[in-house]
């Protein structure tokens, strides 16, 4: 129910990468919005200080864009505000403390996981058992860190009340003005946690009004209840999968994973296993080029070629329905 | 496998055609599977491999092919070797050595310039080859009054592209930057591996030394310089994290046992250590044989080994196996892992050599300075 009440009946779109294969527009245009009746207000805070440098963004859409410059703001705010600011920096050591404890538990948590996972393949079912109690240890781990960073927000909005203070009402005061006069929020990629944070500091969420959000890659990251970062293969040896942060939870039900070809074994069984189980009840979905979702106010469909993972190791696109869309609610309600 | 030298001698001695069609139809030396052939042609009274393959006779002997001016030698060099050496030609009773004439392969190092082999599956990494789409950071020369040193200090400062005083960056100091400037292409590494975000936009410190083979083995006035001269003068002056985890030193060789003989002296000051091939001599009992250079660093190694302790927080170790070093550096890596510190160790099919130097700095700088790969998706 909480999550019905979150999505309501607002339109969201989270879409894979655009650079290659820029699909906003097609978002756009189901909503049956184009030409006079477009105005979309842009956030492009995650390309942080390129955050201006959206032209190309700006002709794909043809319309009336207005970049909301979250990043910008910020920066001001941090400047006239310096005792938000070093509240700030401190919160956000606190979380990379936090984020590098979690890390050295989740490592012997997924090894165990592994090992456990190795046994439970062979047959033995002694293995099988460990293999789930390793894995809800794993799934624990993450609740409690989650919950650990929800509550140092928590306390940091208490205490400083952001969107109280003048620099930061400024600010708002003008975003809210942009938001009324537009009928879409397009929230681009970049760096996940600068891009959240700059939602949250401005209160984005309780002034867009539930009008329909087309958001990509980090955008379709932030967005969702919970920030999961990615990547199989760093250069610096097997990476696991990490909660990152509280999402603004806009939407629910999906963990988007973009990039997923170039950031994920599609083909190791036992890593996609282990990902689609460890997140459920949420859906794992690879966002590539051209792939997304979307919700229609009361379930979510998903684009062609876009793929979910499976806890039972495999990849699997969706199928697509005869509108171009896939109606995938089997998967993704 | 037929070997394509084999097949060449099958019918007798070949002639000068067939052996011309050999050579321009082939690139050399000739990988072929785990077998390497070396090929060189000319008069000469005998022509000798010259390697720096710690485990191998240092001198292999070609054989002339009967009848012909064409010499060859087979090797059989394990996937992924990186070998350099030289051609010794002896004529009248002289040796001369050359650079191999068939091979375009070449690595430079301050004593000049090597041939490189290749055996199969080597491929020079494509992050360390300069990238149009990477943005290049800048070189700044400094001038640092060094009490410690008694001389003014010149260090080259690399800025990474678009560095900006609003933030704070991670400081890399290395020894021998002018080396790994010139011969390990630390420049276009860090260019690449901060544009792939694989590694944290970095202030990187190369620093020259002047007397290195007295400055670098446990010297404590090169640690003080580094530690209390430099290190301060970089972060007044920069925008640096200031904290242990954003100072990481590094070197190669001596420069390794400088790196680590400084945090020695300052424990925890450095949170981060690159270590490549350290000349981590020490003995067990009697004197190294390693020569007069050695015994700073021998005392010192040995002191550590009696008394190992957490210097700091992570260190990443590399050494090639075909170098002297693999003993020493192998011995000292269970010794740093049981003081608690995070250790990562790297081997290498390579040698004690600026390009095997340069082929680890992805593997140590994105591990001991990550970038910001997991955070962002465009």
């Amino acid at each position: 129910m909480k999550n019905q009440r979150k999505r309501g009946t607002a339109r969201f779109f989270l879409l894979g990468p655009q650079r290659h294969r820029p699909t906003v527009v097609t978002a756009v245009r189901a909503l049956g919005l184009s030409g006079n009746d477009l105005r979309v207000a842009t956030v492009t805070a995650g390309w942080q200080e390129r955050e201006g440098e959206d032209q190309e963004l700006r002709d794909h859409l043809v319309g009336s864009t207005t970049n909301l410059e979250l990043y910008r703001r910020a920066e001001r705010v941090f400047e006239r505000d310096p005792e938000l600011a070093t509240a700030h920096r401190e919160r956000q050591d606190l979380f990379r403390r936090m984020q590098a404890a979690y890390r050295a538990r989740l490592r012997f948590a997924i090894d165990a996981c592994r090992e456990m996972g190795r046994g439970a393949e062979l047959g033995d079912d002694v293995y099988r058992i460990e293999w789930s109690a390793a894995m809800d240890a794993v799934r624990d781990l993450d609740r409690a860190h989650l919950e650990r960073v929800r509550e140092a927000r928590e306390a940091f909005d208490e205490r400083w009340r952001p969107t109280e203070r003048d620099a930061v009402a400024r600010e708002r005061k003008e975003i809210r003005e942009i938001l009324e006069r537009v009928n879409v929020l397009a929230i681009a990629g970049g760096q996940v946690a600068v891009l959240g944070n700059r939602l949250r500091l401005f209160g984005i969420g309780e002034m867009w009004g539930g009008k329909p959000v087309v958001a990509w890659s980090a955008g379709a990251m932030a967005i969702v209840e919970r920030i999961i970062v990615f990547h199989d293969s760093p250069p610096h040896g097997p990476g696991n999968p990490e909660v990152l942060d509280v999402g603004l939870g806009w939407c629910s039900g999906v963990v988007p994973l973009p990039h997923a070809r170039r950031r994920l074994r599609l083909d190791d069984r036992e890593r996609i296993s282990r990902t689609a189980t460890r997140f459920q009840p949420d859906r794992c979905v690879a966002l590539d080029d051209g792939s997304g979702l979307e919700w229609t106010g009361s379930r979510w469909e998903a684009w062609p070629g876009t793929r979910l993972l499976h806890s039972d190791g495999t990849v699997t696109e969706m199928e697509p329905s005869s509108a171009g869309r896939t109606p995938a609610t089997q998967e993704v309600a | 496998m037929t070997l394509a030298i084999a097949e060449l001698m099958a019918g007798g001695p070949p002639s000068p055609e067939a052996i011309d069609r050999f050579l321009t139809s082939h690139s050399f030396p000739l990988v072929e599977g785990p077998s390497v052939t070396f090929v060189y042609r000319g008069q000469a009274d005998a022509v000798n491999l010259k390697h720096m393959v710690y485990g191998l006779p240092s001198m292999q002997p070609f054989r002339r092919l009967e009848g012909t001016d064409l010499w060859h030698l087979v090797l059989e060099l394990p996937e992924r070797s990186r070998v350099e050496y030289k051609l010794e030609v002896v004529a009248n009773g002289t040796g001369m050595w050359i650079e191999d004439p068939l091979n375009p392969h070449r690595s430079r190092d301050p004593f000049g310039t090597n041939s490189v082999a290749h055996g199969a599956g080597y491929a020079v990494p494509e992050w360390t080859l300069e990238d149009p789409d990477a943005r290049r950071g800048t070189l700044r020369e400094a001038v640092i009054p060094s009490a410690a040193l008694g001389r003014d200090a010149h260090v080259t400062l690399y800025l990474p592209a678009r560095l900006r005083p609003t933030r704070r960056y991670p400081l890399l100091v290395v020894h021998d930057g002018g080396d790994y400037l010139h011969y390990a292409s630390i420049q276009t590494v860090l260019d690449n591996l901060i544009h792939r975000l694989e590694m944290a936009e970095t202030v990187v410190a190369l620093s020259h030394p002047v007397e290195r083979l007295a400055e670098y083995p446990n010297n404590p006035d090169h640690a003080r310089f580094m530690a209390e001269e430099l290190v301060p003068w970089l972060e007044s002056e920069l925008p640096l994290q200031g904290t242990p985890e954003g100072r990481c030193l590094m070197g190669a060789s001596f420069g390794a046992v400088a790196s680590l003989s400084t945090a020695w002296r300052y424990p925890g000051m450095f949170g981060r250590l690159l270590l490549q091939s350290g000349s981590f001599a020490f003995t067990d009992i009697g004197r190294s044989e390693r020569g007069p250079a050695f015994e700073p660093v021998v005392r010192f190694v040995n002191e550590f080994r009696s008394r190992p302790a957490a210097v700091s927080e992570r260190l990443f170790v590399s050494c090639g196996v075909y170098e002297s070093l693999i003993y020493e550096n192998r011995s000292l890596v269970p010794l740093l892992q049981s003081t608690g510190m995070e250790v990562r160790y790297v081997e290498a099919r390579d040698g004690h050599n600026w390009e095997n130097w340069r082929d680890r700095l992805r593997d140590g700088l994105s591990w001991l300075l990550p970038g910001p790969l997991w955070m962002i998706y465009e």
